[in-house]
């Protein structure tokens, strides 16, 4: 069974501990800017929401992509980049609908969640239980799942 | 039931892997016109740069795929559809039967009938074949004028400018890539090239392109000894060892001509990607679909959009019902470093639409967002320089999200789209609890 991680913003608090541990898991550095997961600060609500792929079923950046980049990791269920791959052409950042695969500059391609190959950093960070990684049949996610989905308002009906 | 593809761009290769997965015993014919195996058209400009080799262009890269998939690869040009026979005729002169056909053949350069468009040194840069001549032409200081500063023509920027060419870019339209960009947009776009030492000129047309002195027999004075010498409407004569025509491009549709199948620029096809002719399907940059929002066909020419139809058609081929709710424009380009993207309907709607509208920009450090409405929910979007969460914006578009109170707050601050999208379409629930 295939594990997702699941937000529950409520939880939040903004520390960022997820950001940090998400650019030290992939970049060695302590450095939020290069972070996959989000936290968005909404002032007039009181609220922190972080915020990454979920990695749909539908895969939008993998369908998009010219070059075959994007792939199904089988073993976590993740889209994952191949950078090696990956030519920077950034179909794929205006494919997605909900905004969670990113250029980056400096590098030249795309960057996303690809769940730390299975042990998110950001899950193990999280003080407060934000964010989760779990059975993929989790109730909380199907609702979130739902929101997503009918935010892409679905293409093919 | 034999499927016979048209075409082995994204659309014809995800047709047929959609077709595999939906009619498992279905025979699947892929032809490609080109003698390459399929690859994208997207990565040239990459392949130019020196990024990537050609491999790094094809669409699937393991050895043996086509095979796999049991997808019968073919080369071949159709010339002709005969749709109560059922058959397709090439170029060769041989016949290919379909029970369900996908136009999936793309689109070409538009060569305008000017003097000189037929020169050696004079091309479009569309097929790897193209990639490859002009890559033999370009070394450091070669003089390289660009016909056209559209989508294509500033995507092929970087490759020219990285060779250390000495680039000149010819406009017709006022602004560079008006068919995307705003006006401030697309100037924004012009100063950034010009910094980087590029000559931009618009409203102004290639008038001629002659032999250059001492080359042929033609005994026009082309100053620095230059193969070719380039006239413009505006009087300059330009003398160039290359000329890059990048004036659009059109569907490839005459050999449906005498069909039932009804074509405008392209084939017209309904939300199930079916044209007028029974059992032709089609998909892609040759296909005009009913757009999102005003229902008018619609080419929209981008591979997710391509392989959206793609997957609509063949689903539909398969004997299933697929589709597709409309064609939302979309649009990302990068110039020389500078990241733009378009969405959907970015030139906005009149106020006596109930549309609205919010531009921002930061002229100093290239960046620049630009918000249409119509009543509360996000139509079209111009970005500049932003490449963060820029797919919300598709988001909010294509699910025509009611923003409520955030669309008086992205009036005031059109840079909290993701806020406004996490807000309305994500979380609604959980923040209002």
């Amino acid at each position: 069974m295939w594990k997702v991680l699941a937000i529950d913003p409520v939880k939040c608090t903004g520390c960022l501990q997820c950001e940090m541990a998400c650019s030290i898991e992939n970049y060695g550095v302590i450095a939020t800017s290069k972070s996959r997961i989000k936290v968005f600060n909404f002032e007039h609500e009181g609220r922190k929401v972080p915020y990454t792929c979920t990695q749909c079923a539908e895969a939008w950046c993998l369908h998009a992509c010219p070059v075959d980049a994007i792939r199904l990791d089988q073993r976590t269920g993740a889209k994952v980049v191949d950078e090696g791959t990956c030519v920077g052409c950034k179909v794929c950042t205006i494919a997605c609908p909900f905004g969670t695969i990113n250029y980056v500059q400096e590098t030249g391609k795309v960057q996303k969640c690809d769940l730390c190959g299975g042990d998110p950093a950001c899950a193990a960070a999280c003080p407060t239980g934000a964010i989760t990684f779990v059975e993929a049949d989790w109730a909380g996610l199907n609702k979130m799942q739902q929101w997503a989905a009918k935010t892409a308002a679905a293409v093919l009906a | 039931m034999r499927h016979l593809i048209l075409g082995n761009g994204p659309a014809g290769v995800v047709a047929a892997e959609t077709l595999r997965r939906y009619a498992p015993e279905d025979e699947i014919m892929l032809y490609g016109c080109e003698g390459e195996p399929p690859y994208s058209r997207m990565a040239i400009p990459y392949l130019l740069e020196g990024n990537i080799d050609e491999r790094g262009t094809y669409l699937r890269k393991q050895e043996g795929y086509f095979a796999a998939q049991r997808i019968t690869l073919r080369e071949g040009r159709a010339v002709a559809v005969d749709t109560a026979a059922r058959t397709v005729l090439f170029a060769d002169g041989h016949r290919e039967h379909f029970d369900r056909l996908l136009v999936a053949t793309g689109s070409s350069p538009i060569l305008p009938p000017i003097p000189g468009i037929d020169l050696p040194g004079v091309t479009p840069c569309w097929t790897l074949a193209h990639a490859r001549a002009i890559a033999e032409r370009l070394q450091p200081g070669a003089r390289v004028v660009q016909m056209g500063a559209g989508f294509i023509g500033s995507i092929l920027l970087e490759a020219f400018v990285k060779a250390g060419a000495k680039l000149t870019i010819v406009e017709l339209g006022d602004r560079m890539v008006p068919r995307m960009m705003t006006p401030v947009a697309g100037n924004l776009i012009r100063r950034w090239v010009e910094e980087k030492g590029v000559q931009v000129f618009t409203e102004t047309r290639i008038d001629a392109i002659a032999l250059g002195a001492g080359q042929g027999n033609d005994t026009a004075a082309g100053p620095d000894g230059a193969p070719l010498l380039v006239q413009l409407s505006n009087g300059e004569r330009l003398p160039a060892d290359m000329v890059i025509v990048a004036a659009g491009v059109k569907p490839n549709v005459a050999f449906l001509e005498g069909t039932p199948v009804h074509v405008a620029s392209g084939v017209l096809v309904n939300e199930r990607m079916e044209s007028a002719g029974a059992g032709i399907f089609a998909a892609g940059d040759c296909a005009e679909a009913p757009d999102l929002f005003t229902g008018q066909h619609l080419v929209a020419a981008i591979q997710p959009n391509a392989v959206d139809q793609a997957r609509v058609a063949a689903v539909n081929m398969a004997g299933g019902h697929a589709t597709l709710k409309g064609v939302l424009a979309i649009n990302v380009l990068e110039t020389l470093g500078l990241v733009s993207t378009s969405f959907g309907q970015w030139q906005g709607v009149p106020e006596n639409q109930e549309g609205s509208g919010v531009e921002w920009v930061d002229e100093a450090a290239y960046r620049y967002l630009s918000l249409q409405f119509q009543k509360d929910r996000l139509i079209g979007a111009t970005a500049i320089g932003l490449t963060e969460h820029v797919g919300v914006l598709r988001g909010l578009i294509q699910g025509k999200v009611a923003l409520g109170p955030w669309h008086e707050r992205l009036l005031a601050n059109p840079l909290a789209f993701v806020e406004a999208y996490l807000a309305r379409a994500q979380y609604s629930a959980l923040l209002a609890a």
